[in-house]
């Protein structure tokens, strides 16, 4: 789509996209291609001697065990958050969309949570988790379940997960909420007259319907779940115990700036952008044909 | 008509009353854990209602900060979160509505390289290339300043790709008479297509705005002193506070501080919120 009237200047349309070129140029596209070019180096922690080493960087990443072990925490810790994550918000979208009287209300109070900052939803949930002082650990222990995320690998990612999902489900909430609402009433009432209860009618009609949003929500909460999370991991577990919530998106921090491995984690920054391209663009292929707002 | 279940109601209610509940459940003990002294706070379990010293809490850490780990004042974390997420919101939107103006109202040379260059940064997030970018901030010499704090997050192309949408779907007819009427290029900007944005401009402002206040991983990287970290920044340096005991109390005094004004931005400005999360996904 173009427009047909159009402006003419020799100089205006430069001035106008000079402020935002410049940005980008400084901050992006020199940024990113020193990455690439890092990625195929190797440099002392003084910066003093660099070789060139074509892809060792990385073959070195996919031999080490603690890349490989973080690519499979990344593995888990995204399927659970989108899975859990799109679960429990269709499951409240789908009750908020059923009611007639207050729906305003509960969209308001289900929607607060994304205004929180990632890493303040990590200690608020740090709080109540917590090994000694929690209320929620009380309350396990109360019922005979041991809680200390800090020793135990699988209650670390417990609860990163659920700091995550808590996090996202306003989002999602209001999407399938908006989703919901353009399922067109006429089908449900045919369907209602033949007969079909509203376990029927929700799987066979609306839930069909609904797979654009579903299919968008994927894409978008499994790249939540790579790469808006490092503020969780960090202000929860910071990786821990033992690298078992170290994602991937935590582990090039770690490499690269607290490890000084500038190499290493320029081939896992360049790793990472291959999979936000893969999935954006998995996301323009398919969802923007099928997505109805 | 589909039929009517009063049962169905109720259980809807229920369902999404529990939903409620479990959503606001840390924010409820956190707000009541800031209301607390460091002797109920770390009494197990915690009183679960709140306590006395809410003044004096958030007093505290406004004007002098936890004790142990970080001891910044959080009134100056606050500002600086401020600083940044309105630098980031305007500069955001000012940036990109000119380039956009210029992408979709004028034929240059080398028109669609610039519209290349910008779109292609949609594509990668900051996470990704965090190590290089503090690298070229560092060789600017910005580290520790609010440009150094803001201008690697302007640089993404979300609000100019929505303007350029949002001019494209612009009747011909105003730029034409415009045109007629004598008027230049800025002057059609600022008196049609500014007013014309206001909806746009509202809606991009209050997602950036959440999204620079609650910036993380980019000013934990470029802030070194402490005047000069933001408030997320400060409550995670609360927390690493090495051996000393973490004062729960002044840490959830700044977690509410925290979550306060991006989360009064978002009820306040609901209906622009969610039209922005809808136009800034598509």
């Amino acid at each position: 789509m173009e427009k047909r009237v159009v402006f003419q200047s020799r100089w205006l349309p430069y001035a106008l996209v000079a402020p935002q070129l410049a940005v980008t140029l400084v901050f992006f596209f020199w940024p990113a291609s020193q990455a690439l070019y890092w990625s195929l180096l190797i440099q002392d922690a003084f910066a003093a001697r660099t070789q060139f080493v074509w892809f060792d960087n990385f073959r070195d990443l996919f031999n080490d065990p603690h890349y490989v072990a973080s690519f499979q925490v990344t593995a888990v810790f995204s399927i659970l958050v989108t899975v859990i994550g799109l679960a429990l918000a269709l499951l409240l979208a789908v009750f908020a969309d059923r009611i007639v009287r207050g729906a305003r209300v509960y969209k308001t109070l289900l929607i607060w949570p994304y205004a929180v900052a990632a890493a303040v939803a990590a200690v608020l949930w740090v709080f109540l988790l917590n090994p000694t002082l929690g209320i929620l650990t009380h309350l396990l222990r109360a019922l005979g379940y041991d809680w200390n995320y800090l020793l135990n690998a699988r209650q670390a990612l417990i609860l990163i997960v659920i700091t995550a999902v808590w996090k996202q489900i306003s989002y999602n909430f209001l999407f399938f909420l908006a989703g919901l609402q353009s399922v067109p009433k006429s089908l449900i009432e045919a369907a209602a007259i033949d007969g079909a209860g509203p376990a029927r009618r929700f799987w066979t009609i609306v839930f069909p319907m609904l797979s654009p949003t579903t299919f968008f929500l994927l894409v978008v909460n499994i790249v939540y779940a790579f790469f808006d999370t490092f503020a969780i991991v960090d202000a929860a577990t910071n990786g821990g115990p033992v690298q078992a919530t170290s994602i991937l998106v935590f582990k090039v921090y770690q490499d690269g700036v607290q490890a000084l491995d500038l190499g290493g984690s320029a081939a896992q920054s360049v790793v990472l952008m291959a999979i936000v391209i893969a999935l954006t663009v998995a996301q323009f292929r398919f969802v923007e044909r099928k997505v109805q707002y | 008509m589909v039929e009517q279940r009063p049962l169905g109601a109720v259980v809807s209610h229920l369902v999404l009353i529990a939903g409620v509940a479990i959503v606001a459940l840390p924010l409820y003990v956190g707000f009541v854990a800031s209301t607390l002294s460091f002797d109920q706070v770390t009494s197990v379990p915690m009183p679960m209602t709140p306590g006395t010293h809410l003044v004096e809490n958030y007093g505290a850490v406004l004007l002098h900060g936890g004790t142990a780990g970080s001891k910044a004042p959080v009134g100056q974390m606050m500002w600086n979160s401020l600083v940044m997420a309105l630098a980031i919101a305007i500069g955001k939107i000012s940036i990109s509505m000119l380039s956009a103006f210029a992408i979709v109202y004028f034929r240059f040379p080398l028109r669609k390289t610039c519209f290349w260059l910008i779109f292609v940064t949609l594509m990668l997030p900051v996470e990704v290339r965090i190590l290089p970018t503090y690298k070229v901030v560092a060789e600017l010499g910005m580290v520790d300043t609010y440009a150094g704090l803001t201008l690697p997050l302007i640089a993404s192309a979300t609000a100019t790709f929505l303007f350029r949408q949002f001019f494209l779907t612009v009747p011909e007819e105003l730029a034409e008479a415009a045109r007629i009427d004598g008027a230049g290029p800025m002057r059609f900007f600022i008196d049609i297509l500014l007013p014309l944005s206001r909806t746009s401009i509202a809606a991009l402002f209050v997602i950036m705005f959440i999204y620079g206040w609650n910036q993380y991983l980019w000013p934990l990287l470029v802030t070194t002193r402490e005047d000069m970290y933001t408030v997320v920044i400060g409550i995670k340096r609360m927390v690493a506070g090495g051996d000393t005991a973490i004062e729960w109390q002044y840490v959830m005094a700044t977690a509410m501080l925290a979550l306060l004004p991006p989360a009064v931005v978002v009820l306040l400005m609901q209906r622009w919120f969610v039209k922005g999360l809808v136009d800034t996904e598509k």
